[in-house]
């Protein structure tokens, strides 16, 4: 046939002109997070040096992440294609206003993280790997954010999956073992679930990448296949995510790793569920999402109402947490499922939202361990007294988590609510108000017990705490557990005040998702 | 299956296939093989070896702790991505340098390097799962 | 030849889902192996079957001399036995380790993680 041809035309399949430098900034994040974790590796007996490296990778990759979500908003999607192959042939990293926000908060969370581990990871469990764990986690999860390809979608949720196995299994303990048999094979089975999804979708379309599948999906017209993978999809991140009704791994497992590891799942793990949510309901199959539409909002009241009265009746304060987390995964999708462009911008500040209050609030329990040494809510007391600067940030925390002004929760639910009120969906907006209220109470009663209340349950009013035995003073609290709670509250203060620059982000990422034209045009370039 | 027959002739079976491993993965770019199917084999060797001569003695035999290799193909795999960023090119597009070596030409490249790098890691990740596994069962 | 295929997949996605549904661990690690293999060979079916034509270009020339089979499949399966064989191999690990501590391989007696009885929250302020 063509065996005497003996030159092809390379331009066709080729990037043949230069690249702008600024372009691997998309790479960058991946790149440096693989060296870090490969360089703590080769340091790994030196315990003393493995957090400085990690600390350093890291603040190299908020800066990186930083400078792509500047050039996403004055250039557009940013797009660069792996070894030089046009799309759709050569796996593209695509980053959109979402991705480049999820990834730079993402970062940030990671970092503090990494400096709270500091004091509260011990030496042996240094060496079995956390920072390397850790940084290969950042890696799986900023690749997923700046992914523009649905398959390496996939890898890098294996690799984050992978390594937050070997995080959780960190100490060796039975319930962490217990734990990680339910969270590791439940999440394989997610995982599992996208990849069937992803080969019948590449049966269906014949293509990988997810700006060539968006505009090939459209001649499909919401079709019985198109519907099938969008359910599929969505069974499999919903699973991700831990919505309702099988969100039974996360409170069975996230409570028995360690908390800082524990701190970095909430934050993370389940959001870039959201996130391939989003982009495979809104981008991908917009029709998918329409036929789902009260599936989807169902199943988000359903998830609200098990988070925030699953965190109303338990005991333990780290599995009240992840009701929280559950019950914000309620809320975002509740998001999705009204689809417009004011709710998906709400989605989009929830999640950003989200990472750092959840790794925020399970730094706070551990912080909370280190000055009473309890978990029990009937035990827990007297925080207040011993430490009245915790008590603020808790009281910052527990009020953001539930959604109040001036912190950045409220925003999110202010658009959320407004989102879902202009689409006509009440219900909706009902559910997220409703499970709100729950929310406040199951942590105003977490706050006033532990802060408020003098001692334990028994204590009479008025009786000052006395010291407790075995744990630390407020004095003793080193500034590697103050600095990440300070930052982070900060943070989640600041953007609480000053909403509008990340509002005009996420209204931005919000517009690009539902109208794909944008990102289609910015991954093909002047192809079509 | 500690007979002496096997302890005799797992030394050398091993050192053939860790000869044949790089064979498959040099082979890898023009014809089917490469670094994962190449790092695999390599592991069996280092199994082999291990079955038949104790889980220390392959230790020994490694010189470095398998993680420690796993890292540094992972550093490798990394920096053979780097090259394009100097010549204005996507992350990861190949560079070619022909090198003439005892008369003929070797073709050195980038997607080398990378396959090298993820052989690393196969023998080294796999490899320290092998041996604790193996130390286990004793 | 994907009609068969098909049928061959969809028998071994019931195996591995009713394996998934036992309560011993280790029929569930078996049914997880058998779900990588049921994804790769639907991943293979979904690329279109060619009998016999490897999608490898001859020495000094630029084109495949006749249609190969499609080349992408066989990457993403690749890709995805390495990613199943090493999740199994950590499984393998974590199953007999869970044996060991927990002294049980039944999900259901595994609840050192959600104890049975556990306290009531505070009802009060």
């Amino acid at each position: 046939m063509a065996a005497t041809k003996t030159t092809v035309d390379i331009t066709a399949a080729m990037v043949t002109e230069a690249v702008p430098l600024a372009d691997w900034l998309l790479v960058a994040p991946v790149l440096l997070t693989m060296t870090g974790g490969a360089i703590s590796i080769i340091f790994r007996k030196k315990s003393a040096v493995q957090p400085w490296i990690a600390i350093t990778t890291i603040a190299l990759v908020i800066l990186s992440n930083v400078g792509l979500l500047y050039r996403v908003l004055t250039n557009g999607v940013v797009t660069m294609v792996m070894g030089s192959w046009l799309p759709p042939f050569g796996i593209a990293f695509t980053a959109d206003p979402l991705g480049a926000l999820l990834a730079l908060t993402a970062s940030v969370a990671t970092l503090c993280v990494a400096v709270f581990a500091m004091s509260s990871i011990a030496e042996n469990e240094r060496r079995y790997g956390f920072y390397p764990f850790l940084l290969m986690l950042l890696c799986g999860v900023t690749g997923a954010f700046l992914t523009g390809d649905i398959f390496n979608l996939y890898v890098w949720f294996e690799v984050l999956l992978i390594s937050s196995f070997g995080m959780q299994i960190l100490g060796n303990e039975k319930g962490q073992i217990d734990g990680a048999v339910k969270y590791a094979v439940l999440n394989l089975i997610a995982t599992t679930l996208f990849l069937t999804a992803t080969g019948l979708l590449y049966g269906l379309v014949g293509t990988l990448n997810m700006a060539d599948i968006a505009g090939k999906l459209k001649a499909f017209d919401g079709s019985g296949p198109v519907l099938g993978l969008a359910t599929l999809y969505f069974l499999a991140f919903a699973m991700k995510a831990a919505a309702f009704p099988v969100n039974f791994w996360l409170p069975a497992s996230y409570h028995t790793p360690r908390l800082v590891v524990a701190a970095i799942f909430a934050g993370l793990l389940t959001k870039v569920g959201v996130y391939a949510l989003l982009k495979v309901m809104l981008l991908l199959m917009p029709e998918g999402r329409d036929w789902l539409v009260s599936v989807i909002g169902i199943v988000a009241i359903a998830t609200m109402l098990t988070g925030s009265l699953g965190a109303l009746a338990q005991t333990d304060i780290r599995r009240l947490m992840a009701y929280l987390v559950i019950a914000g995964i309620g809320a975002m999708m509740a998001g999705i499922a009204v689809g417009n462009e004011v709710a998906v911008s709400g989605v989009i500040f929830y999640s950003m939202h989200s990472v750092l209050i959840m790794t925020a609030l399970y730094l706070l329990v551990a912080f909370m361990f280190q000055m009473s040494g309890t978990f029990s809510l009937r035990e827990i007391g007297g925080l207040y007294i011993r430490t009245p600067l915790g008590a603020g940030i808790g009281l910052i925390l527990l009020l953001a988590v539930a959604g109040f002004p001036p912190f950045s929760g409220f925003w999110a639910k202010l658009l959320l609510v407004a989102g879902a009120l202009e689409a006509g969906h009440g219900w909706v907006a009902a559910g997220i108000l409703i499970s709100g209220l729950f929310t406040t109470i199951a942590v105003g009663r977490l706050w006033i017990f532990a802060f408020l209340r003098g001692g334990n349950e028994h204590t009479v009013d008025g009786i000052q705490a006395l010291p407790m035995a075995g744990c630390s003073d407020s004095a003793d609290i080193s500034w590697s557990i103050w600095l990440p709670l300070v930052v982070l509250t900060t943070l989640i203060f600041v953007i609480g005040v000053l909403p509008e620059t990340i509002m005009s982000i996420t209204d931005y990422g919000a517009k690009t998702l539902i109208d794909p034209s944008a990102y289609i045009g910015a991954v093909f370039g002047g192809i079509r | 299956m500690n007979t002496l027959i096997f302890r005799t002739v797992a030394p050398y079976l091993s050192a053939l296939m860790l000869l044949f491993s790089v064979f498959v993965l040099l082979r890898g770019h023009n014809e089917p093989g490469g670094g994962f199917i190449g790092g695999l084999i390599a592991v069996s060797a280092f199994a082999i070896y291990g079955i038949g001569c104790g889980v220390s003695a392959v230790r020994r035999a490694m010189k470095f702790h398998p993680m420690s290799i796993a890292a540094s193909g992972l550093l490798l795999a990394v920096v053979s991505v780097l090259p394009s960023l100097f010549l204005n090119q996507p992350a990861m597009t190949s560079q070619w340098l022909a090198v003439p070596f005892l008369g003929t030409k070797i073709d050195l490249s980038t997607p080398l390097f990378f396959d090298i790098g993820v052989y690393l890691v196969v023998v080294g990740a796999i490899s320290s799962i092998a041996l604790s596994l193996e130390e286990r069962a004793d | 030849m994907e009609t068969l295929f098909s049928v061959l997949v969809g028998i071994l996605f019931a195996g591995s889902i009713y394996l998934l549904l036992s309560r011993k661990l280790v029929r569930i690690l078996l049914g997880i192996a058998i779900l990588g293999n049921a994804v790769n060979l639907l991943i293979f079916t979904a690329g279109r079957l060619t009998r016999g034509v490897p999608p490898i270009i001859p020495i000094k020339s630029y084109l495949p001399i006749e249609a190969t089979a499609n080349p992408l499949p066989q990457a993403l399966v690749l890709t995805a036995i390495v990613i199943s064989f090493s999740f199994l191999a950590f499984f393998l690990v974590l199953g007999y380790r869970a044996y060991q501590e927990l002294g049980t391989d039944d999900l259901l007696d595994m609840r050192v993680a959600e104890p049975k009885e556990h306290s009531e929250p505070p009802l009060g302020y």
